[in-house]
């Protein structure tokens, strides 16, 4: 998500005085839910040193869950991106019947448990599910296959880029992609052209957060793809199973996750937006 | 004006004092005598291949308690016993294997001496009704085509899972690799036993290890059950014990011994399992 600045009022436009909005008591009252977020990730640093953190970072099944997670993370988005971006479209720029089903039905995943998503993409997914017994049919099976790993994150991750492309979209004045059109571009040159650059940091962002999403999953992961070291075992995966095994390579893990998603989100917010 | 005000101030405590010691007689007398029959809930952390038996032991024991509420925590034991060892409460813990039982051991929970094996099981091979994979025995889980389900090598029925394969690949109608070609059609390790059943059970895999006590109930007709031959199976011995830092020791002492005892025994081998040959002390 991208924040706008910080709104301040000129002195001559009869806004509240600005002496309501001093740094001091808004501190103050700040730091109950920036202590509650900061102390836990500070104490999993300190529990993991550097030492334990190199060596378990040798070990094949550290390194298996560390490459699964970013590629399946990065394809789920990507899939997103490609799949969500029409929907958020035809959310912004039409008017139809089931307009608002469709958007109830975006952000279902969102309120769903994690666990819930699992056992339904199961259902719908299985090899004795709904579509999942016609693909039995021509010998492919989803589950305990990356692929499963990669719809169970996208099942879950996707609808934060789609609602953050859809007030992308929205915010752009209908002037602009007129104009284009009245200039003679071609539909697809005005989405190109004008459409996506002025979107550009609703969708950056919402991919970003869809990214962080699908690196984080779990609760579906583990019902819908099962758990092997190497083909399915995420980062999330292997973090939960070395808490009961071995709790320094999963401690050396969510060292290793918080790290990533810290500096993905902060190279994002200083360089592409 | 002073000591008309002091007198005021001592009229005031008075009925205050008298009802303090009136409520601390009440509090005492419930203490005394009403100790036995205040509601209690008894924290059970059990193994989850106990959840059917368990289920009806808790219904039995609570029948016979009507003021002990037991509350079962059923997972994977190695999930229960690092929950204990991270200081969850709980009453009784009743593992799936010595080795489980033994992390709670050390991390201080439970007492040495304390853990009683009450009962044993043994392995079975599960496969969907309409058997996908064409399994008929254990030799079949070695063909390069076959999905399996198994537990995580950190749950119990997992490590008693690979104790057999390795006895087979020792056993000479065997091939010696025939325990690493199985773990290579492994599709997934599961977190506890009754995730494997489940997954075997939508037919999502081709066969599973389970114990002969999970097909039980509607499961039961959900899977096809083949037996695996004796000497290659194991003996999984249960052990059960009360919590150290218990709330109510006499509780879970009642229910330890409830569970060993005649009425907790027949319950158990009605759910198939076969309890160990020692009856309690």
């Amino acid at each position: 998500m991208v924040f706008p600045p910080p709104r301040t009022h000129p002195p001559e436009d009869g806004g509240a005085p600005r002496h309501v909005w001093r740094r001091g008591r808004w501190t103050v009252l700040s730091l109950p839910l920036i202590g509650f977020l900061l102390i836990p990730l500070v104490a999993l640093l300190v529990r993991t040193s550097p030492a334990a953190l190199g060596e378990n970072l040798g070990q094949p099944e550290v390194t298996q869950a560390i490459v699964l997670s970013l590629k399946t993370s990065l394809l789920a988005t990507l899939a997103t991106v490609l799949l969500g971006t029409p929907v958020a479209l035809l959310m912004a720029r039409r008017q139809f019947r089931f307009r608002r089903a469709l958007d109830t039905l975006i952000d279902l995943p969102m309120v769903l448990p994690p666990a819930v998503a699992g056992v339904a993409l199961l259902m719908a997914f299985g090899r004795g599910g709904l579509i999942g017994s016609v693909l039995a049919d021509w010998g492919l099976q989803v589950t305990f296959t990356p692929v499963a790993v990669v719809m169970a994150q996208a099942f879950v991750a996707a609808p934060l880029y789609v609602r953050s492309a859809i007030i992308g979209f929205s915010g752009i004045e209908p002037e602009l992609e007129d104009a284009a059109l009245l200039d003679g571009a071609s539909t697809w040159q005005v989405v190109r052209y004008v459409t996506l650059p002025l979107a550009r940091s609703a969708l950056i962002g919402g991919a970003v957060l869809t990214w962080a999403r699908a690196l984080g999953e779990f609760g579906a992961t583990i019902i819908f793809a099962g758990n092997l070291p190497g083909r399915t075992q995420t980062m999330p995966l292997a973090i939960y199973i070395g808490f009961e095994l071995d709790l320094g390579m999963a401690l050396t893990l969510s060292a290793i996750l918080m790290g990533i998603s810290f500096v993905a989100l902060i190279l994002i917010r200083y360089f592409l937006l | 004006m002073l000591p008309d005000r002091s007198a005021t101030a001592s009229t005031r405590r008075t009925p205050l004092f008298l009802l303090a010691i009136g409520a601390l007689l009440l509090f005492m007398e419930c203490g005394g005598q009403e100790a036995a029959r205040r509601p209690v809930t008894l924290t059970v952390f059990a193994a989850a291949s106990l959840t059917d038996a368990f289920g009806a032991i808790e219904q039995d024991f609570e029948a016979q308690h009507p003021h002990v509420d037991v509350v079962l925590n059923l997972a994977g034991s190695q999930h229960l016993a690092q929950q204990l060892r991270l200081g969850a409460p709980a009453d009784v813990f009743a593992s799936a294997n010595p080795a489980q039982m033994t992390v709670a051991v050390e991390s201080g929970r439970i007492a040495p001496e304390a853990p009683e094996p009450f009962v044993q099981n043994r392995l079975v091979l599960i496969t969907p009704p309409s058997n996908p994979g064409r399994v008929e025995g254990l030799r079949d889980l070695a063909r390069p085509d076959v999905r399996i389900v198994l537990a995580d090598a950190a749950v119990p029925a997992g490590r008693y899972a690979r104790q057999m394969l390795e006895a087979a690949s020792q056993d000479s109608t065997f091939t010696s690799t025939f325990g690493q070609e199985v773990l290579s059609n492994v599709v997934s390790f599961e977190q506890n036993v009754r995730v494997v059943l489940t997954k075997v059970v939508l037919g999502e895999a081709d066969a599973g290890i389970v114990y002969a006590t999970d097909p039980h109930g509607d499961a039961a007709d959900a899977v096809r059950v083949l037996d695996v031959p004796e000497p290659l199976n194991v003996a999984a011995t249960y052990p059960i014990a009360p919590v150290r830092d218990s709330a109510h020791p006499d509780v879970a002492a009642a229910f330890v011994h409830f569970v060993r005892s005649a009425s907790g025994r027949a319950r158990l081998t009605d759910y198939g399992f076969s309890p160990t040959a020692n009856p309690p002390s």
